[in-house]
C-alpha cells in the first residue's frame, strides 16, 4: 500500500496537475479579465476608443470618463471624450442606492432574526405550517408576485417613492429566516436555560444572550443581503424609475439606452459601470472570507 | 419546573397518587407559560408574517384572479374567465418567447453544471486556499446589469475585444448580440460567466462531504483520477447536482436583466424571453390580464420543475449513509 501511494504521487499526478494548474489559471483568467477591461476602458479618452481596440492598455490615458460620470467634467470635455454631454446625476443615483439597499438590510436582517428565532427555538402551535408557508414563499418566482405588488403600490401611492421600493423586501425574505434559523438552532440550550435560571425572559434572552453569540452569521447576512438589495433591478425599474429615486443599477440601463445610436460612449458607461460596482468591490475585499464561507453553509441543507 | 415543590408527604401510601396529585398545578403552570410562549413567537413573527401574508400570498392570490380579467391599468378589470389562457395556444410571440426561454435554459444549465463540477473538482484537488475561492465567486457579487454592461462592451461586433481576438486568429467577427442565432447562446454564455463561480462553490462544499479515504481505498487499488471521478465523485454527488441544477434551471426561467440592458428581446424577438414578454406586456402594452396569464405559466413549470426536484433529492438521500 505505501508503494503505490509513494511512487503514484510521484511518477503520475505531476503532469496531470500541471494540466489542472493550466486549466485553473484559465478560469482564473476568465474571471478576472472583463474587470480589467473595464477598467482599461474606464482609463481610455473614448474619442479614441477605436483607433486601438486591442490595445491592452488605456488608450491615450485620461480620467476623463471617471469625470463625466461624476460631474466634475465640462459639456465641452466630455463631449470632446465621446461622451454624450448628457448629465448623469451620479451621485444622487448612489444615495438612492445607499438608502434603499440599507433599508432593505436592516428591515430583513431584524425582522429575520425574531422570526428565524420564533421558528427555532419558541414552541407555539402551527409552527410547522407558518414555516412551510415560508418555504413556499422561496418558491413563487419574484414576476409572479411583482405584477400585483406594482398594482398595490400604484393603490398606495408609492410609485416613485423609497417606500415603494424597499417595503417589499422589508419585512421578509425567506432566505434571512432559513439562514438564521439554522444558526440559531445550532446554539446551545444550555445558555438560554442559565439566563432562564437568572429570571430572563426569551424577550431578553433574545437580545441579551442569543443576539450578541449571533453577531457572526448576522453580519454574513447583512452582507449578503445588501448586496443582493445593491443588485436589483427589476423591481427598483417597475416602481422607482423617477430620477428622484432612481438607484444606480437603473440609471446604468438609462445611461445604456441613452446612447443607442452612432458610436455608444464606452469609456463613460465602463467608468459608470465601474463605480456602481465599486461598493460591492469593497465589501468584497473586506469580506470575502466570510462570503465564501457562507455559501457552503447556507446554499446546501 | 423548579416551582413545583410538591411538599413529600411521608404518610403518602402510594408514589403513584403523589405523583398525580402534583401532576394538575404543574401541567397549569406549563400550559400558561406555553401560552405566554405562543404569544412572544407570534409577536416574534408578527413582521415577517404581515410581509408575507401582504408582499407574497395577496399577491399571488391577486395575480391568479388577474389572470382571468381584461385589466389595461387605468379602468377596473373585467372578469373574461379562460380567455387569456386561451389565447397562449394561439400566440405567436408566447410560443417563441417560450422557445427562447427553452433554449436558453438548456444552455445555461449545460454550460454552467458542466463548468462549475470541472471547476468544483479542480478547486478540491488541487487548492483550499480562500483567496482562490473568493476571486471564483467574484462575478456573482456584481450586477446583471454591469456584467450586462461590460460584456455587451467586450462583445461589440466593431471594437470588443473578443471580436478583435476573432480576427486576429484569423476568423471573421460575430455580431453576438445582433445575429438571431448567436443572440441567446451569447446572453446564456454571459450569465454563465457571472453563475460559474457560485454553482461551483455549492458543488465544491457538496465535494467536501466526500470522505477523503474513499478516495484513498480507491487509489490505493489502482484507480486513476478519472475513474474516481466518475465512479466515486459523481454518483456521491449527485443530491448535490439535483440541487444544483434546479438552482439553475428555476434562476435561468427568469432570466431578464441581461436581457433588458443589451437585445430589450431583439433582433426580431429572438431574444424576447418569457419575462421579458411579461414586464412587456404589462408595462408597454397595459395587458396586465393577459401578462398575469403568461407569469401563472411560469408559475406553474417552476413548480413542476420544484416538485420533481423534490423527489429526485428524496430518492438520491441515502446515496452517503
Amino acid at each position: 500500500m505505501t508503494t503505490v501511494q509513494k511512487t503514484r504521487p510521484r511518477v503520475r499526478p505531476p503532469l496531470g496537475k500541471i494540466f489542472a494548474w493550466i486549466a485553473m489559471g484559465a478560469f482564473m483568467l476568465i474571471t478576472i479579465f472583463p474587470f480589467y477591461w473595464m477598467l482599461r476602458t474606464a482609463l481610455s479618452n473614448g474619442a479614441l476608443l477605436a483607433t486601438d481596440p486591442s490595445s491592452l492598455l488605456p488608450v491615450d490615458f485620461t480620467f476623463g470618463a471617471f469625470e463625466r460620470v461624476l460631474g466634475i467634467a465640462t459639456t465641452e470635455e466630455a463631449q470632446a471624450q465621446g461622451g454624450s454631454g448628457a448629465s448623469l446625476n451620479f451621485w444622487g443615483y448612489l444615495f438612492n442606492s445607499v438608502i434603499v439597499a440599507t433599508a432593505i438590510t436592516a428591515g430583513q436582517v431584524f425582522f429575520g432574526a425574531l422570526a428565524a428565532y420564533a421558528f427555532a427555538r419558541l414552541r407555539w402551535p402551527g409552527r410547522n405550517a407558518v414555516f412551510f408557508l415560508f418555504l413556499l414563499a422561496l418558491m413563487v418566482p419574484p414576476i409572479f408576485t411583482q405584477l400585483p405588488n406594482f398594482l398595490l403600490m400604484r393603490d398606495l401611492g408609492l410609485i416613485n417613492t423609497y417606500a415603494g421600493i424597499v417595503l417589499p423586501f422589508f419585512f421578509m425574505t425567506p432566505f434571512a429566516i432559513f439562514f438564521l434559523r439554522q444558526f440559531f438552532m445550532g446554539i446551545s440550550t444550555e445558555v438560554e436555560e442559565a439566563a432562564r435560571l437568572d429570571g430572563a425572559g426569551n424577550i431578553r434572552i433574545f437580545f441579551r444572550v442569543i443576539l450578541p453569540m449571533s453577531s457572526g452569521p448576522l453580519a454574513t447576512l447583512a452582507i449578503l443581503q445588501y448586496i443582493q438589495a445593491w443588485n436589483e433591478y427589476f423591481w427598483p425599474l417597475l416602481v422607482g424609475s423617477d430620477e428622484s429615486v432612481r438607484v444606480l443599477t437603473v440609471a446604468l440601463g438609462v445611461f445604456r439606452s441613452q446612447t443607442p445610436q452612432g458610436q455608444p460612449d464606452w469609456a463613460g458607461m465602463m467608468a459608470a459601470a465601474l463605480l456602481a460596482a465599486l461598493p460591492i468591490l469593497l465589501i468584497f475585499v473586506i469580506f470575502s472570507r466570510k462570503i465564501v464561507n457562507s455559501i457552503g453553509f447556507s446554499g446546501i441543507k | 419546573m423548579s416551582t413545583t415543590t410538591s411538599v413529600p408527604t411521608p404518610a403518602s401510601p402510594a408514589p403513584a397518587a403523589h405523583a398525580a396529585g402534583s401532576g394538575s398545578p404543574r401541567r397549569n403552570h406549563h400550559s400558561k407559560a406555553a401560552r405566554k410562549q405562543t404569544w412572544i413567537a407570534l409577536a416574534f413573527v408578527a413582521p415577517s408574517l404581515f410581509g408575507f401574508a401582504v408582499f407574497y400570498l395577496w399577491p399571488t392570490i391577486r395575480g391568479i384572479y388577474i389572470s382571468f380579467t381584461d385589466y389595461d391599468v387605468f379602468t377596473s378589470p373585467v372578469f373574461t374567465g379562460l380567455a387569456n389562457y386561451a389565447r397562449l395556444f394561439s400566440d405567436e410571440t408566447f410560443a417563441n418567447s417560450a422557445r427562447a426561454t427553452i433554449l436558453y435554459v438548456l444552455i445555461n444549465i449545460l454550460l454552467q453544471t458542466t463548468l462549475a463540477l470541472g471547476l468544483a473538482v479542480l478547486m478540491h484537488r488541487l487548492t483550499q486556499s480562500t483567496f482562490v475561492r473568493s476571486i471564483v465567486i467574484l462575478p456573482y457579487l456584481i450586477a446583471n446589469v454591469v456584467v450586462a454592461l461590460v460584456w455587451f462592451w467586450m462583445l461589440d461586433f466593431q471594437i470588443g475585444i473578443v471580436n478583435q481576438g476573432i480576427q486576429w486568429l484569423g476568423g471573421n467577427a460575430i455580431a453576438f448580440f445582433g445575429d438571431e442565432t448567436w443572440a441567446i447562446p451569447t446572453i446564456a454564455l454571459v450569465n454563465t460567466w457571472r453563475h460559474l463561480g457560485y454553482t461551483a462553490l455549492l458543488i465544491f462544499a457538496g465535494l467536501q462531504t466526500i470522505p477523503k479515504d474513499v478516495y484513498e481505498a480507491a487509489r490505493t487499488e489502482g484507480a486513476s483520477e478519472w475513474q474516481m471521478f466518475w465512479r466515486i465523485t459523481v454518483p456521491l454527488l449527485r443530491p448535490v447536482l439535483a440541487l444544483v441544477l434546479v438552482i439553475t434551471m428555476i434562476g435561468s426561467f427568469q432570466v431578464f436583466d441581461t436581457v433588458a440592458v443589451t437585445t430589450s428581446g431583439g433582433p426580431a424577438d429572438a431574444t424576447r424571453v418569457i419575462q421579458y414578454y411579461i414586464f412587456d406586456l404589462a408595462f408597454q402594452r397595459l395587458d396586465f390580464g393577459y401578462a398575469s396569464a403568461v407569469s401563472v405559466v411560469l408559475l406553474v413549470v417552476l413548480a413542476i420543475i420544484a416538485a420533481v426536484q423534490l423527489r429526485l433529492t428524496r430518492a438520491n438521500e441515502s446515496d452517503l449513509n
